[in-house]
């Protein structure tokens, strides 16, 4: 049994190594999306300011508050005062404000941030209530540093899902799991090699470009190395997992492109990779989470950014692990050799 | 039944029992039974939907049948099964950027035993072509290759799936050269086909289907002696200067020349003879196969 996966495992290896096209466009893409988005946004964040609200009860539009009418601010609600600081300390919120006692109202700024220094003389102008004033600090997290874990996971996800579907549908349509199929090898050691032969060259080329990019960008990574390593195995398994199940019956290229279309772009939109869910509607950032992407980026970003732990993001890794199993166990029940 | 020398009839390596294969609308395999014995190429022929891929496809393990059964050496079909056949589909792809070594390399690691690589390219003439890309093998080296992989575990059953459609005729020579040093090592063959031609020189015994059912089974020469008393003469159009009615013969029209199906060649010859047509050019070629296969299914082949 190791010896047919193995056997298998080293074939689809070489295949795609000698697959000079594929291969050169895996490492390519990614590199010159960072480097694009690099470019475009070392200049300076986007020019809209974020304040989070420590609200309580009262919805926002409620609270007579003259600031809170200020234009091109967006107000949004929290709920959680360490989280909403820690966001303020890495400049993805430019202010928090609290209002749960109307009469001693606080508000917390980063001494570091233009945005939060500008946005403090708008609150001094605009209300006659004395605020009392806290300054948080730390590293400033620069769009581009929550921006690269969305790239190199988008790219992931790409190179999954399309990666194994593809090649196990075009392998059922031109006859060769056919041939397969008439040799002992078993459904479960031909697949198993297959997510394990993604796995190593999507890692390989995940860590070359990661080391790569921060040699030239140098974003911001406050983790450890061997749990975000951990959280994209993790990641990249439970697609591969998607893309097996995706193909496990499908017998034309153009269904399968359309079902990995499918799959695709929901989370190249809901899973955080460009832009943040927060604040946009609980509904969605609940349909996001059955996303495998949105699980990873969520653990990374909580790796690299918040310099959490395995007993922080366990949740989002047993998430990722439990996809898995679903995905891979479906796949391999319902996997067809040949088409009918 | 092939006798073993002790007079005892041979025991069947494989058995087709009351196979049924239905798909909806349509029923390809309808009920058919047969034996193929160990040693020996058996043929089944047929033209195209007739059944013959669905009935080795069943027979390989590949197709489950609607009901029927095949037995390998008196038991149903099990896990051995695979590890003691060989099998060269009609059309197969092969993983892309691998050489012909590395190919059979894969297929190898499959088994649990088998041939060294190096006999095998030996043996199907791809010494020459080990270290080549796969994809680049011309017709009659990628069939070649295919047929390497089906013996990649020395197979004790090997089936051909139409082994030779699409190669030129020199490919096609050399490849029945190799099924028959396969056939000397005792090897099982069991061999689809639409060249009536390769059956007849490589097939002991052949069945030919038609609408998912065999109308005649038996030894080619037995087939031919059975269903035909006649031969065949051939005259150019050009040379053939009388009407059929002033020879008083039936005359088929072949093309570019018209033919005479008859038992008495002395007779016809002596009747031409005296209406002056010339017999210079004259063939006369014994029944085929193909006549057969016309006759028993009245359709030409198709490709």
């Amino acid at each position: 049994m190791i010896r047919r996966f193995l056997a298998v495992l080293k074939a689809r290896n070489l295949e795609f190594l000698r697959d000079r096209a594929a291969l050169g466009w895996n490492i390519a893409l990614p590199a010159l999306i960072v480097i694009g988005m690099w470019l475009i946004f070392s200049g300076g964040d986007k020019p809209l300011f974020k304040v989070a609200v420590l609200n309580g009860a009262t919805p926002i539009a409620q609270i007579d508050n003259a600031f809170l009418k200020t234009r091109y601010v967006d107000f949004y609600p929290v709920a959680d005062e360490i989280q909403a600081e820690s966001k303020v300390a890495h400049n993805q919120v430019d202010m928090l404000l609290d209002l749960r006692a109307p009469k001693a109202p606080r508000y917390w700024v980063n001494q570091t941030s233009p945005k939060g220094y500008v946005l403090e003389k708008i609150l001094a102008g605009e209300t006659d209530v004395r605020y009392t004033r806290a300054t948080v600090s730390g590293r400033a997290i620069n769009y581009v540093d929550w921006l690269i874990p969305g790239v190199l996971g988008m790219n992931m996800m790409f190179s999954c899902l399309f990666g194994v579907g593809y090649v196990i549908v075009r392998y059922r349509k031109n006859g060769f799991l056919k041939r397969l199929n008439a040799t002992p090898l078993k459904a479960f050691e031909f697949i198993s090699a297959q997510v394990t032969s993604r796995l190593l060259l999507i890692m390989s080329i995940t860590v070359l470009v990661f080391i790569g990019t921060h040699a030239l960008v140098h974003f911001y990574m406050a983790g450890s190395y061997l749990t975000l390593l951990l959280v994209a195995m993790l990641g990249a398994t439970s697609m591969i997992s998607l893309g097996l199940l995706v193909a496990a019956r499908v017998g034309s290229e153009e269904f399968a492109g359309g079902l990995l279309n499918l799959a695709t772009w929901p989370m190249m939109f809901l899973s955080g990779v460009w832009f943040s869910l927060e604040g946009s509607p609980a509904w969605i950032q609940a349909t996001a989470k059955v996303f495998p992407l949105t699980q990873m980026l969520d653990a990374a970003r909580k790796v690299m950014l918040d310099g959490q732990g395995v007993t922080e993001i366990w949740p989002q890794l047993l998430a990722l692990g439990s996809m898995t199993v679903v995905f891979l166990g479906l796949g391999s029940f319902g996997f067809k050799w040949k088409n009918e | 039944m092939p006798l073993h020398p002790t007079g005892q009839p041979m025991p069947a390596i494989l058995e087709v029992r009351q196979l049924v294969k239905r798909y909806p609308g349509v029923t390809a395999v309808d009920s058919i039974d047969f034996a193929v014995q160990a040693g020996e190429c058996f043929g089944l022929l047929g033209p195209n939907g007739a059944g013959k891929t669905t009935t080795v496809e069943i027979m390989e393990g590949i197709t489950p049948p609607s009901s029927g059964e095949v037995r390998y050496r008196g038991e149903p079909v099990d896990a051995r099964f695979r590890q003691e056949v060989g099998i060269q589909f009609q059309s197969t792809a092969l993983q892309d950027f691998l050489t012909v070594r590395e190919t059979l390399r894969l297929f190898r690691s499959f088994y649990n035993r088998g041939l060294d690589i190096d006999e095998l390219s030996r043996m199907c003439t791809l010494d020459e072509y080990l270290d080549r890309d796969a994809r680049k093998l011309s017709g009659g080296q990628r069939q070649r290759l295919l047929l390497a992989l089906a013996l990649v575990n020395d197979p004790e059953v090997l089936f051909l799936d139409e082994p030779t459609t699409g190669l030129d005729p020199q490919a096609r020579r050399n490849f029945w050269d190799l099924i028959r040093d396969i056939k000397a090592r005792k090897k099982t063959v069991i061999l689809t086909t639409h060249y009536m031609e390769e059956a007849f020189l490589l097939c002991d015994r052949i069945a030919i289907m038609d609408h998912g059912r065999i109308i005649a089974e038996g030894p080619p020469a037995t087939l031919l002696a059975k269903h035909f008393h006649d031969v065949i003469l051939q005259i150019p159009k050009g040379d053939f200067t009388v009407t059929p009615a002033e020879l008083g013969i039936e005359v088929l029209d072949a093309g570019d020349s018209i033919e005479i199906s008859t038992a008495d060649v002395d007779g016809v010859l002596r009747r031409l003879m005296e209406k002056r047509v010339s017999l210079t050019r004259l063939q006369i070629r014994a029944r085929t196969l193909e006549d057969l296969f016309l006759e028993l299914t009245g359709r030409e082949l198709r490709a």
